[in-house]
């Protein structure tokens, strides 16, 4: 049972990261039907960012500053506020000259952007992992702790543990997507958002600059994949260029499945995978970890094409 | 006219097989090659970029510290040794195309190459093939030198390695319930969990757990906890530096106290600095100590640190440093760089003073040698036991 209750933890503790990322994909989605799939590695540019920061405030404060708490307290926002302006500068240079082009050529430029950012950071950063301080600190806390003495006369020990970084991770994404549910669906801007998202024509006929209204979707978007690149790095200890790749891949699929558009549907979507994850590499093998996160994109598109909270849409002719 | 200077100069680069920058300033001036060649060219392939870099760029420190020592003691057969290195991503495709560049553009005579056994298993086939000498350095897989009579290793090979580490956890430790956490991604890593398994079940060990990841995972709490759940003494992770930290790290969230042992794939520096504190007083099997009193261990970490600005050499550069020597040796012994006379020398060499032990090689043209056991105190690696095979 307890360790039943650690996957879980070790799940929503995942589930989280990938909800996060999924939240820039869904919004990007919402208001410009778009799948930005450079979107992961802007994750990547927030975790080496942080990673930069980190070593930065070292050097001022002192190596014993970089594992405190107070690190943490500005690395976080200020690699937000940077991957905002990258988020903004890739839909200035990227996507905007190509805002009346069809689809499918915003697309592969997307995938362009992603290897750009991939391969650009692999020359000019190094393809070698590098180790990311801990900035949250390594308190574990243990519950339910059980000694007992098994027929051979060994000791099975079995207790539950919450890490800091785990609480630290589940709850910054949590107040993350709260604040976010509040900008969407409580400011004028976020009503704006849902206007462009309706439609680009009528949003604009009301006077909305709908121009403006993208580069904030991409701006917080990116905020958010710093965020989840910064706690992602401090989770695993370490970032490299390729780092937002699969996660951010991962993290598409959890959009699809909470119903792309949906910010609900991410978040939920993001858990439910990082839970199904854990669990099958903790009661199957690891060896079908992806596989399955891929089976159940390929599951939702047959059964309910919409996602778990989607809406069905007609495509307008 | 530009425009074809520049293109010149770029071919001038390639030719010279630039990447490896340390003697960059001394061959970038060589124009393209006359057709009596001036130098003995032998072939460099190893990871200089990608996930497992450390290996290759170590690898290649230790290969170039002993080339200017030859060169300077007048290269081999009166000629100086030209080492054209390629870099092979850390992949295994990539291997393969690196050796075919090497051996049928650069006409190479020798081939130095990888540490990862999975790459040099790629790119073994068309060495043989071509009847180019391949020596690896440091890919411990048994499968590496059956691919044929031209290639050889200058290490331990897996099953040695896992008999190795079985017996220092039973009989040194006397922690009789292991778990293994197992790269299933790696041949190295599935080969040596596989002859760890066989040895520690026959000195009476138990193994309580297997689980698995792929390289490149990130998270591996969901495999920990079913690991915890079984209660082991000691964990076995038979993987690489690049995972292996985080491994420690997230163990140690779980509120694991194990201590873990890993073979040589461990050897970085990334392994302390990732795992911190978590990896602390755990062990893992190499192929040389550098806190090994033996002068001729001493000497070389010493002209490594003047020539590399005070880095202390990992286990690769070690291993890169007597590959370099022992070719060279080899070529000399030959008298000659033809392929077949190249093989037959490297085939005899016999009590090879080289800095990660006395090398000889065997009929199945794998080293004997001792394996040295470190120990991480300190976030440095200490020598523990020297076990021989």
């Amino acid at each position: 049972m307890a360790t039943f209750v650690q996957q879980l933890i070790n799940g929503v503790a995942w589930g989280s990261v990938y909800a996060l990322i999924a939240l820039g994909y869904t919004m990007v989605y919402g208001v410009l039907r778009m799948i930005n799939f450079a979107h992961g590695d802007v994750v990547m540019v927030g975790a080496m960012f942080g990673l930069w920061l980190a070593g930065l405030c070292g050097a001022v404060a002192g190596p014993e500053f970089t594992g405190s708490f107070t690190a943490f307290l500005i690395v976080l926002p200020v690699s937000m506020a940077f991957c905002a302006l990258v988020g903004i500068a890739i839909e200035q240079l990227a996507y905007r000259p190509l805002r009346r082009s069809p689809r499918i050529a915003v697309l592969i430029t997307a995938i362009g952007v992603s290897f750009l950012l991939e391969y650009g950071g692999q020359a000019v950063l190094g393809a070698t992992p590098r180790a990311f301080p801990r900035l949250v600190g390594g308190t574990t806390w243990t519950f339910f702790e059980q000694t007992t003495v098994l027929e051979d006369g060994s000791m099975h020990f079995s207790s539950l543990v919450i890490s800091s970084i785990d609480l630290i991770i589940v709850s910054v994404s949590l107040a993350l997507m709260l604040a976010l549910q509040f900008i969407v669906f409580g400011t004028k801007i976020g009503k704006a958002m849902r206007a462009v998202a309706f439609s680009h024509d009528a949003a604009r006929l009301m006077g909305i600059n709908v121009d403006r209204i993208i580069t904030f979707t991409f701006g917080l978007g990116s905020a958010l994949a710093a965020a989840a690149g910064v706690l992602l790095a401090i989770k695993v200890q370490s970032a490299e260029p390729l780092m937002g790749l699969m996660p951010g891949l991962k993290a598409f699929v959890a959009a699809v499945l909470g119903g792309i558009g949906n910010i609900p549907g991410a978040v939920v979507g993001g858990l439910v995978l990082g839970v199904a994850e854990t669990m099958v590499a903790g009661y199957l093998s690891s060896t079908y970890k992806d596989a399955i996160a891929f089976v159940v994109l390929i599951l939702i598109l047959l059964f309910k094409p919409s996602g778990l909270f989607g809406t069905p849409q007609v495509e307008k002719v | 006219m530009r425009r074809l200077a520049f293109l010149g100069s770029i071919l001038a680069l390639a030719l010279t097989g630039c990447p490896s920058s340390n003697t960059g300033t001394a061959t970038a001036t060589a124009t393209p090659a006359p057709v009596e060649e001036p130098f003995i060219k032998v072939g460099q392939f190893v990871s200089l970029t990608g996930g497992t870099a450390t290996f290759g760029q170590s690898t290649d420190r230790g290969v170039q510290l002993a080339l200017t020592e030859i060169n300077a003691a007048g290269g081999v057969l009166g000629k100086p040794i030209k080492v054209l290195t390629e870099d092979t991503q850390s992949k295994p495709e990539e291997a393969k195309t690196s050796v075919l560049k090497l051996i049928k553009q650069d006409h190479v005579v020798a081939l130095i190459g990888e540490i990862a056994s999975s790459r040099t298993l790629a790119a073994a086939p068309e060495a043989q093939r071509s009847k180019v000498p391949l020596i690896t350095p440091g890919s411990t897989n048994p499968e590496v030198t059956a691919k044929g009579d031209f290639i050889f290793r200058i290490c331990f090979i897996d099953p040695v390695q896992g008999q190795v580490m079985a017996r220092f956890a039973a009989q040194d430790l006397k922690l009789m319930k292991a778990a293994i956490l197992t790269d299933v991604k790696n041949d190295y890593s599935v080969g040596l969990a596989k002859y760890f398994k066989e040895e520690y079940v026959k000195l009476g060990g138990k193994i309580v757990a297997e689980e698995s990841y792929s390289e490149n995972d990130k998270e591996f709490k969901a495999q920990l906890t079913s690991i915890k759940g079984k209660s082991p003494d000691i964990l076995i992770i038979p993987g690489y530096y690049t995972e292996v930290g985080m491994i420690a790290n997230q163990s140690r969230e779980l509120g694991m106290k194990q201590i873990m042992l890993g073979g040589d794939g461990w050897d970085s520096e990334m392994t302390a600095k990732i795992g911190g504190k978590a990896i602390e007083g755990s062990y893992y099997t190499n192929h040389y100590a550098t806190d090994d009193p033996n002068p001729v261990v001493q000497e070389f970490i010493t002209k490594y640190k003047a020539a590399y600005g005070g880095q202390t050499p990992d286990a690769m550069a070690a291993l890169g440093y007597d590959t370099m020597r022992l070719t060279a040796d080899a070529i000399k012994r030959a008298g000659s760089t033809d392929g077949d006379k190249l093989r037959q020398a490297i085939q005899d060499t016999k009590d090879f003073p080289g800095v990660t032990g006395s090398i000889t090689i065997d009929k199945d043209r794998n080293a004997t040698k001792p394996i040295t056991v470190l120990k991480i105190v300190n976030g440095e690696y200490k020598l523990a036991k020297t076990i021989a095979p």
